[in-house]
């Protein structure tokens, strides 16, 4: 039995002054005919089928919103309050925190079908699973049954989907993200924040619609207005050029990197494995980079302000002339050097195992090579 | 609906430079006057460059954390925030009274009101004073006391000592401390002359910076002699030449700093009920359990 109240809100919006308070949303459909002494039609779409009953006055409209005329009540309280959540309670017609809290539930928006309202409920009465970034988010009825179609939002790592949420740090203020969101699980100071190194053991449970897009917000400033701008078609990219020639003072020379650097760079900072932000930046319009941009849900839309103070580097580094250099190395010191750069670049270092002489990276095989090759703590060679 | 935007400068390195900026933030959304709040940054994220359209606010009010007028309130925020019309003529400042400028943020079709720099606002004046009170642990400082504001300066930019030098004139105006001297880091007079300028035993040393960091956490300190090392900390007070120097760091993070977020906004028009009275009340209480005359410094990074 679907609360009264919500019934009762939307016989008042329907019969309220004013031209239009016809009613369409997600499957549900109530008109008035002015015409016809002021008739409702209510309808509801239903996976293709309607259900229709015309020729309704106030009274017979209530009846039939309350589930008393044989519709079956689940389902006509499941459009009524779908309706009250999300008109009345969620609102923001437009925007992109509803839009996102749509997506989260795997209701239609307005580029695709999504699921219909008896579907999307039998499936939040179990908690629906999304994904954003290293985020798992879930949205569920409050009350578990749905009754009154009130949502409620968890949230956690990805990597903490199948934990005891006994054995997780518990919070409910949004604010909350902003301090886990810091530092990674070594205690490093985590500048950029959608990068893949959030820390686990924590959950944020039972956000309302507006709390979780916050959470969101702290974890990853600005990727749902920015996904919401992609769906609509108005992202604005930046592409390198127009971003580089844009800076100042100190920054005013990241303009002269060359063409190739920025394939580099993008290779460097830009990829999956770095940053889950999706690279839609090019160098520029018609010019693109050749790393893959990579396939998080939430696009970049231009240089940030870490590539832009690392590209000031490469682009000074970038500015000297190449030389050539000739110094003695085995065929296996050769090999090292290649291991020890990949372990620093793939971040491995901490995985190599103290005893591990067999990988090229190892403590001690760094430092022998240093006390053979090294003099004045210098790699010795000569310049041609 | 409105929102308030408290534009920053953030760092890639050290995770607290940020925290000065989250603490006012969350004060500020304690009152309930904006409808949204948002912390933006230079160097972290949200970045200048896309905090607006994180708001459904139809008016913003943007308040930079910065000290002085000049290279980020005049060039880098407005241009980050693509407030294209904006001219540093429009604030018709002195450079010290750049008060707002009303105009459109290009990508999302919004009202900002772009608000001078919180360290040049009347109100800071009462947040050095503040400052001296919590550091000393005394309410009513300034007999017999002399108060040093220091600030950055620069031969590059003349507002950067404009800034300080403003303020120390007002608080010597008011007559409360002995004496009031305006020094600096990078111009003269400098500050690791302290206590060349001071008769009284007792110098307050404030620095008007917004966060601590490598200025007022390494070379303040080891620069007036409270300590030979920085990492080693320094007494507050410490004896310096025969005088007692009272030191702890930027004055940005006072909680009061609130208040003059707060006042930055509603000069430029936005609605704020009672909040600025709440926030004096909050923060002038929780002056009581953050001063600690006794505690070292914590090196900055």
């Amino acid at each position: 039995m679907v609360a009264t109240g919500h019934v009762e809100e939307l016989v008042r919006r329907v019969t309220g002054d004013g031209d239009d308070n016809d009613i369409e949303f997600d499957g549900l459909r109530i008109t008035r005919d002015e015409s016809a002494d002021d008739e409702f039609t209510f309808t509801l779409a239903i996976d293709g089928e309607r259900v229709e009953r015309t020729g309704l006055d106030a009274d017979g409209l209530r009846a039939v919103l309350a589930g008393e005329a044989g519709e079956g009540d689940e389902t006509v309280d499941a459009y009524v309050t779908n309706w009250h959540y999300w008109q009345e309670t969620v609102g923001g017609e437009g925007t992109a925190r509803r839009a996102f809290l749509r997506w989260c539930e795997d209701a239609p928006l307005a580029d695709d079908d999504g699921a219909a309202v008896p579907a999307r409920y039998a499936d939040l009465r179990d908690g629906i699973d999304r994904e954003w970034g290293q985020l798992r988010i879930t949205a569920r009825f409050v009350d578990g049954d749905g009754l009154d179609g009130e949502r409620a939002y968890d949230l956690w790592h990805v990597d903490d989907a199948d934990a005891d949420l006994d054995d997780l740090e518990t919070y409910d203020e949004p604010r909350a993200a902003r301090e886990i969101a810091t530092y990674d699980e070594d205690g490093r100071y985590r500048p950029l924040k959608t990068a893949p190194t959030l820390d686990t053991g924590w959950a944020f449970t039972g956000l309302s619609g507006t709390e979780l897009v916050d959470a969101v917000g702290f974890f990853y400033p600005a990727t749902i207005a920015n996904w919401h701008r992609e769906r609509e078609g108005t992202l604005d990219v930046d592409h390198w050029s127009e971003t580089a020639s844009r800076q100042s003072g100190i920054y005013e020379v990241v303009s002269e990197l060359p063409r190739e650097a920025v394939d580099w760079l993008a290779e460097a900072c830009c990829v999956d494995s770095q940053c889950l932000r999706r690279r839609e930046w090019e160098y520029e319009e018609g010019d693109d980079l050749d790393p893959d941009g990579g396939d998080g849900p939430f696009p970049c839309r231009e240089p940030c302000s870490l590539v832009i103070a690392a590209a000031r580097k490469w682009a000074i580094a970038e500015s000297e002339t190449e030389r050539t250099y000739e110094l003695e190395l085995t065929p296996s010191e050769r090999n090292q050097l290649e291991e020890l750069i990949d372990a620093v670049a793939d971040d491995r270092t901490d995985e190599i195992r103290e005893a591990d002489v067999n990988d090229g990276a190892n403590r001690y095989r760094a430092r022998y090579l240093r006390a053979k090759r090294f003099a004045d703590g210098e790699l010795e060679m000569r310049e041609q | 609906m409105q929102a308030l935007v408290i534009a920053a400068h953030g760092s890639h390195l050290n995770p607290d430079a940020s925290n000065p900026t989250y603490a006012h933030a969350d004060t500020v959304r304690e009152t309930g006057a904006f409808d949204e709040v948002r912390e933006a940054f230079w160097k972290e994220e949200p970045h200048f460059r896309e905090v607006i359209r994180t708001l459904e606010s139809e008016e913003v009010f943007v308040v930079p954390l910065f000290i002085s007028e000049g290279y980020f309130t005049e060039r880098i925020i407005p241009r980050e925030l693509r407030l294209d019309e904006f001219e540093p003529e429009q604030w018709e400042s002195d450079g010290t009274s750049a008060s707002q400028v009303t105009l459109e943020a290009e990508d999302v079709g919004k009202t900002v009101h772009y608000c001078g720099p919180v360290g040049t606002h009347d109100a800071m004046t009462d947040v050095i004073v503040q400052r001296a009170e919590s550091v000393t642990g005394d309410p009513s400082v300034g007999e017999g006391v002399g108060l040093a504001v220091v600030g950055h300066g620069t031969e590059r930019n003349e507002n950067s000592a404009k800034a300080v030098e403003y303020h120390a004139d007002r608080i010597r105006e008011r007559g409360r401390f002995d004496e009031v001297e305006a020094l600096f880091m990078d111009e003269e007079p400098e500050v690791d002359d302290v206590t060349d300028f001071f008769a009284t035993e007792d110098i307050v040393v404030v620095p008007l910076f917004v966060a601590d960091g490598y200025h007022t956490q390494e070379d303040i300190p080891e620069d007036m002699g409270l300590t030979e090392d920085y990492r080693l900390g320094w007494n507050v007070p410490a004896e310096v030449d025969g005088h007692r120097i009272w030191y702890a760091g930027a004055v940005g993070t006072e909680g009061l700093m609130a208040d003059v977020i707060l006042e930055r906004a509603a000069d430029a028009g936005a609605e704020l009920g009672d909040a600025i009275e709440r926030v004096r009340q909050i923060t002038s209480s929780a002056t009581e359990s953050e001063s600690d005359p006794e505690r070292t410094s914590q090196a900055g990074d």
